[in-house]
C-alpha cells in the first residue's frame, strides 16, 4: 500500500466548541490505483486531501488517526521533513490550474526548479525532462510552449500543465482536488484521461476528490462515498455505482440526471434526497444519515455503524449489521 | 437585537479577545467623554473674560513649587486654566474632525456610487478628479480651499465661518479615498447576480444604488472613517497651528499647541506640553479603534 | 414559424468593446478588438415549453438570456415578446409592461441575493416594484404562500440569506421570480453550483412549478444530463451560434451535428456500460478571432475543404435543424 488512513480524525476547536470536520475514517490506495472519493460540499473530502499532504489550515488539526505513506507515518511529521515530502513524494492537482502557477514564471522554469530541486539534476537535465514530461500530457509542440507563460495557455492546458509539475518528481502519490471541476466537458474527459493514464504508467496512486459521479465512474479504480466527515460505503467503482448498498449512494446515485432519450422519461421525478446535510454543528446522534435516511430504525439513532461488509463494498449501515 | 446576541457577536468576540483595543476604547471614550462634557467637568470657563485674572498668569503645573493646586495644569499667559482649555479644546478638535470627516464620506460615498455604477464618461469624470486631488497633499488642498473662502467670504465674519470652512476644507481634502473604494466595491457589487436580479425585476438605477449597493459598500468606508477621524483632527491641528484654522478666541487643541509653541523658549513648557498629550492620546486611542475595526471586518484576517 | 410562440428570436447578435483602455490603445497600438459573443441567432420559444440552451463556457449561452431579459440590449436583429418587440426601445412603456411577464432565475445561489436584506424583503420586492398588492399584510400573506410553494417554511422570511443552505437559497430565488407572477422564467445555469442531490431537489421543484404553474422555460445550462431531464426541446450553441435546435428526444437519441455529437460524448458514462465514445479532441478556439467558414472545424472529424471556407447556415433536414455542411450534404 502507497497511502494508509487509520481512523483520521480532524477537529476544529472554535470559540462555540470543537467541531468534528472529519471522523474516524480508513482507507488506504495501492500503487497504480485510483481511489475516488466522493460527497457533497461539506463532507470533509477535501479537509481529508490536505490533511494527507499536511497543508491544514490551523485552527484545524489532525487529532487522532494516523496516516501513513510507504509504511512511514507522515502526520506528526515537523513542516520542514512534510515539505520535502510534498512535491517529492506527494504530488497535488487543485481545482484551479490558475493558483497553482505562479504567473511571473514562464512553466519551463517552474517545471526544472521543481525538478532539480527535487531530483539533484543539473539544468539541461531538467529542461530535457519537462520537455518528456510537457509530451506526456499532451502538450502540443511543448519545445515552443515551455518558455511561455501560464497566462498564456487555455485553463485546460493550464491543468495539464499543473499535472506535469505534480509529476516531475515521480511522487509516489497524487492527490487531486476537484482537478476537473473549473473546466469544459469536452476538456474534462480529456484531463480524465490523461489522469488514469498516467496513474497506470508510472505505478503512482492517486486519490482524486470530486463531487462529480461522472468524473468517478471514468477514473477511479475503488470510491469512498463521504458523508458528514464519516465514509458511508467504500469499494470496487463498478459494484458501488452498479449496486450501491448504503442508502445515501443509493438516492445520491438515484438523484444524478441521466441522458434519457425516450420522451416519457423525461420530465420523471428524479430521486431525491429529502433534506440536506447536517452542520457540523448539528451531526446527529448514532449514523449521521438517519434523520434523511427511508430505512431508518431505532438503531440507527443511537449507535454509530462500523464499516460492515455488504457485498465487494464496506458500508457504514446497520441494514448490514 | 438583546444584549446576549450583542455580547456573542463577532465583532464583540474579537473585542473582548483583544486588551490593546480595549485599552484603546476606554482612552477614546476618555477623551471624547471628556470633550463632551467640558462645560461640566472643566473647573473654570476659560472664554469667559470676566473669570481670566492676569495675575494668575503663567503659574506651573500643581506639583511644581511655585505652582498651585487651584490650577492642576497651570495656566497660560492670559491666565487660562490649561485643564479647561484643553477639555474646551479637544471638544472642537473632536467635532471639527468628526463633522470633516461625515462631510467627506457624504460627498466621497456619492460620487464614488455613481462614478461606479454609470462607469463610463461620468466614471472617466470623477475619477481624473481624484487622481488629480491626489497628486496634491491633503494638507495643500485644505488650505487651498481655506485660503479661497477667506478671499470669498466678508472680512467682518471670518472668525464666525472660521469653523465650517475648515470643516469643508479638511472634508474636500479627504473624499478621494472614499471615492475611490466605494467605487471599487460598488463595480464588484454591480456585478452580482442580485443586482442583475433586481434589474430584471424593473428597478430604477437610482434605488439600486442606495437600496441594493449601498449597504454592501459601506463595510470597508466606515473602517475608513473612523481611522480618518484620527487624520481629520491632526490636520485641524496642523492647519490651526499653521493659524489658518481656527481663531484663538475658541481654540482647539491644534491652536492651544501653536500659541503654546511661542512660550517654549521662555521655559514655559506646559502650555504646549499638555495639549500635546492630548491630542496624541486622542488620535492614537481613535486610530487603534480604527485598526481593530479593519482587522475585525476582514475576513481574511479573521 | 408555429403560432404558440411566446417568445422569437430573429437574427439577434451581441458584440462587446474587449478593447484595451483608450490611453492603451494609442500608446501600445492595440487595435480595437470586437467579441461576437452571440451571433445569427433564431429560435422561438413555445408557451408551455422548456427550450434547453446548451454549450460550453463562452459559447454565448448566458448572454442569450441576458439580451431576452433586457440586462443586455441586442447589436443586431430583433426579439420579440408575444408579437411585441422588445429590443428597440428598452425605455418604453410596452416594453416595460411585457418584460414584468418574465423573470429570471441566476446561477449562483450565494451572489444572486443581497446579503443585508430579509428573506422577506427579497421575495416580496418584485411585488412592490410591480405594484401587485398595495396591503402590507397581502403582501406578507402572499410571501409566506410563495416560501411554502418553493418548499420552505413562512418562518424563514424573518431570516437573512446567509442562514441558509445553496438549495435553500435557490429556492428562496424561484420565490422571489414568481412573485411577480411571470408566465416566463428564464433559468440561467439554475442548479450548476448546487450538489447533486440538491440539484435533484430543485429540477423537481421547478418541473413541478411549470405544470402547477403553466410556466414556459428558457433553461441554460452546460450539463446535457441535466437538459435531457428538463428539455422539450434543445438548442446547441458553439462559439456564438446555434449549430442545432431539434426535439430533445430526437437530439439525444440521433444527433446530427459533430458538435453535438461530440458533447454527449463527452458525458462520463456512469452505468459503466461501457460503450464505444470517440476521443474528444481540441478545444473552443478563441472567440476573439474565431475560424474562417464553419467556427467548429478545426475539431471536426468530417470537416471538408467548403466546412473551411462557406459557413453554414441553420437548416431544417428531417425534422429538426442544423448548421453543418456534411449533414446537408448526407455526408453524415
Amino acid at each position: 500500500m502507497i497511502l494508509e488512513v487509520k481512523d483520521l480524525r480532524i477537529e476544529f476547536p472554535t470559540r462555540r466548541g470543537t467541531l468534528v470536520a472529519v471522523d474516524g475514517i480508513s482507507f488506504s490506495i495501492a500503487p497504480g490505483e485510483v481511489l475516488g472519493v466522493v460527497g457533497e460540499s461539506g463532507a470533509g473530502k477535501s479537509l481529508t486531501g490536505t490533511a494527507i499532504i499536511g497543508l491544514l489550515e490551523p485552527p484545524g488539526r489532525i487529532a487522532g488517526g494516523e496516516i501513513r505513506l510507504e509504511g512511514e507515518r507522515i502526520d506528526r511529521l515537523p513542516h520542514d521533513a512534510m515539505r520535502r515530502i510534498r512535491g517529492r513524494r506527494i504530488g497535488a492537482i487543485f481545482q484551479d490550474p490558475l493558483t497553482s502557477l505562479n504567473p511571473l514564471y514562464t512553466i519551463g522554469e517552474q517545471l526544472v526548479e521543481t525538478i532539480c530541486t527535487h531530483l539533484g539534476t543539473d539544468r539541461k537535465t531538467g529542461r530535457e525532462r519537462a520537455l518528456g514530461l510537457l509530451r506526456e500530457v499532451g502538450i502540443p509542440a511543448p519545445e515552443a510552449r515551455i518558455d511561455h507563460y501560464p497566462h498564456q495557455f487555455s485553463g485546460g492546458m493550464r491543468q495539464r500543465v499543473v499535472i506535469a509539475l505534480a509529476l516531475c518528481a515521480e511522487p509516489r502519490l497524487i492527490i487531486a482536488d476537484e482537478p476537473t471541476t473549473a473546466l469544459d466537458v469536452s476538456i474534462q474527459a480529456q484531463i480524465i484521461q490523461l489522469l488514469k493514464k498516467l496513474a497506470r504508467e508510472h505505478g503512482t496512486a492517486v486519490m482524486l476528490i470530486t463531487h462529480d459521479m461522472g468524473v468517478i465512474a471514468e477514473t477511479a479504480d475503488r470510491v469512498a462515498v463521504m458523508y458528514a466527515g464519516r465514509i458511508a460505503e467504500i469499494g470496487p467503482v463498478g459494484e458501488l455505482l452498479r449496486a450501491p448498498r448504503h442508502p445515501y449512494t443509493v438516492g445520491l446515485m438515484g438523484s444524478i440526471p441521466k441522458i434519457r432519450a425516450a420522451t416519457r422519461e423525461r420530465h420523471a421525478r428524479l430521486v431525491q434526497i429529502e433534506g440536506s446535510m447536517p452542520r457540523l454543528t448539528a451531526i446527529p446522534s448514532g449514523c449521521a444519515f438517519n434523520p434523511r435516511c427511508p430505512k431508518a430504525f431505532e438503531r440507527c439513532r443511537v449507535e454509530r455503524p462500523e464499516p460492515l461488509a455488504a457485498g465487494s463494498n464496506l458500508t457504514a449501515c446497520w441494514l448490514y449489521g | 437585537m438583546d444584549l446576549q446576541t450583542l455580547w456573542n457577536h463577532d465583532l464583540a468576540y474579537s473585542f473582548r479577545r483583544s486588551p490593546v483595543t480595549i485599552a484603546a476604547a476606554l482612552l477614546a471614550l476618555t477623551c471624547i467623554g471628556g470633550a463632551l462634557l467640558a462645560p461640566w467637568l472643566a473647573p473654570y470657563n476659560p472664554f469667559d473674560a470676566a473669570t481670566l485674572d492676569l495675575n494668575k498668569a503663567l503659574s506651573p503645573p500643581a506639583w511644581i513649587p511655585e505652582g498651585t493646586r487651584a490650577y492642576l495644569l497651570g495656566t497660560d499667559d492670559q491666565g487660562r486654566d490649561i485643564l479647561s482649555t484643553i477639555l474646551y479644546g479637544a471638544r472642537i478638535s473632536l467635532a471639527v474632525g468628526v463633522a470633516a470627516v461625515l462631510f467627506a464620506l457624504a460627498l466621497g460615498v456619492t460620487l464614488g456610487l455613481t462614478a461606479g455604477y454609470f462607469g463610463g464618461r461620468i466614471d472617466a469624470f470623477i475619477m481624473r478628479i481624484a487622481d488629480i486631488q491626489l497628486s496634491f497633499p491633503a494638507i495643500l488642498i485644505a488650505l487651498l480651499v481655506d485660503g479661497v473662502a477667506r478671499v470669498v467670504m466678508p472680512t467682518d465674519r471670518l472668525d464666525e465661518i472660521a469653523i465650517p470652512v475648515l470643516i469643508l476644507s479638511i472634508g474636500i481634502s479627504g473624499w478621494v479615498q472614499y471615492a475611490r473604494t466605494v467605487r471599487g466595491s460598488t463595480l464588484v457589487e454591480k456585478g452580482k447576480e442580485y443586482v442583475q436580479a433586481a434589474r430584471v425585476i424593473g428597478r430604477r438605477p437610482l434605488a439600486i444604488m442606495l437600496r441594493h449597493v449601498l449597504p454592501n459598500v459601506m463595510g470597508p468606508v466606515l473602517v475608513i472613517a473612523t481611522i480618518h477621524i484620527a487624520t481629520a483632527i491632526i490636520t485641524e491641528a496642523t492647519l490651526s497651528f499653521l493659524g489658518v484654522g481656527v481663531p484663538p478666541t475658541n481654540p482647539s487643541l491644534g491652536t492651544l499647541i501653536s500659541r503654546g509653541n511661542e512660550f517654549m523658549i521662555s521655559g514655559v513648557w506646559w502650555i504646549v506640553l499638555f495639549p500635546g498629550i492630548a491630542l496624541v492620546t486622542l488620535v492614537l486611542s481613535v486610530n487603534l479603534l480604527g485598526d481593530w475595526l479593519r482587522d475585525a471586518l476582514n475576513p481574511k484576517l479573521r | 414559424m408555429a403560432e404558440n410562440a411566446l417568445l422569437r428570436l430573429e437574427s439577434v447578435g451581441r458584440d462587446f468593446d474587449v478593447s484595451r483602455p483608450w490611453l492603451n490603445r494609442v500608446v501600445e497600438r492595440a487595435p480595437r478588438l470586437i467579441l461576437r459573443a452571440v451571433d445569427d441567432v433564431s429560435l422561438e420559444v413555445r408557451k408551455g415549453e422548456t427550450l434547453a440552451l446548451v454549450g460550453e463556457s463562452g459559447c454565448g449561452k448566458s448572454t442569450v438570456a441576458r439580451l431576452i431579459v433586457g440586462l443586455y440590449s441586442p447589436s443586431r436583429g430583433r426579439i420579440a415578446f408575444d408579437g411585441v418587440d422588445i429590443s428597440s426601445s428598452s425605455a418604453g412603456a410596452q416594453t416595460e409592461r411585457i418584460r414584468r411577464r418574465m423573470q429570471m432565475i441566476f446561477q449562483d445561489p450565494y451572489a444572486s441575493l443581497n446579503p443585508r436584506w430579509r428573506v422577506r424583503e427579497i421575495v416580496a420586492e418584485p411585488i412592490r416594484v410591480l405594484n401587485l398588492l398595495q396591503r402590507e399584510e397581502q403582501i406578507a400573506a402572499r410571501v409566506a404562500e410563495l416560501l411554502t410553494q418553493v418548499g420552505l417554511s413562512p418562518e424563514d422570511g424573518e431570516k437573512y440569506p446567509h442562514e441558509f443552505s445553496g438549495g435553500q437559497r435557490q429556492r428562496i430565488s424561484i420565490a422571489r421570480a414568481l412573485s411577480g407572477r411571470p408566465e416566463f422564467l428564464v433559468c440561467d445555469e439554475p442548479t450548476s453550483a448546487l450538489d447533486v442531490s440538491v440539484q435533484a431537489q430543485i429540477l423537481n421543484l421547478m418541473t413541478q412549478l411549470q405544470s402547477e404553474l403553466g410556466l414556459t422555460y428558457l433553461f441554460i445550462s452546460h450539463n446535457l444530463a441535466v437538459v435531457s431531464h428538463v428539455a422539450d426541446r434543445v438548442g446547441v450553441m458553439y462559439l456564438g451560434r446555434l449549430v442545432e435546435l431539434a426535439e430533445a428526444e430526437a437530439l439525444f437519441a440521433r444527433p446530427k451535428h459533430p458538435y453535438t455529437r461530440m458533447l454527449l460524448d463527452a458525458v462520463p458514462d456512469l452505468e459503466m456500460s461501457g460503450r464505444a465514445r470517440t476521443p474528444v479532441a481540441g478545444e473552443v478556439p478563441n472567440p476573439l478571432s474565431p475560424p474562417r467558414g464553419c467556427a467548429f472545424h478545426p475539431r471536426c472529424p468530417h470537416a471538408n475543404a467548403r466546412c473551411r471556407e462557406e459557413r453554414p447556415e441553420l437548416k431544417l433536414h428531417d425534422g429538426r435543424q442544423a448548421a453543418c455542411h456534411a449533414v446537408e450534404e448526407k455526408r453524415l
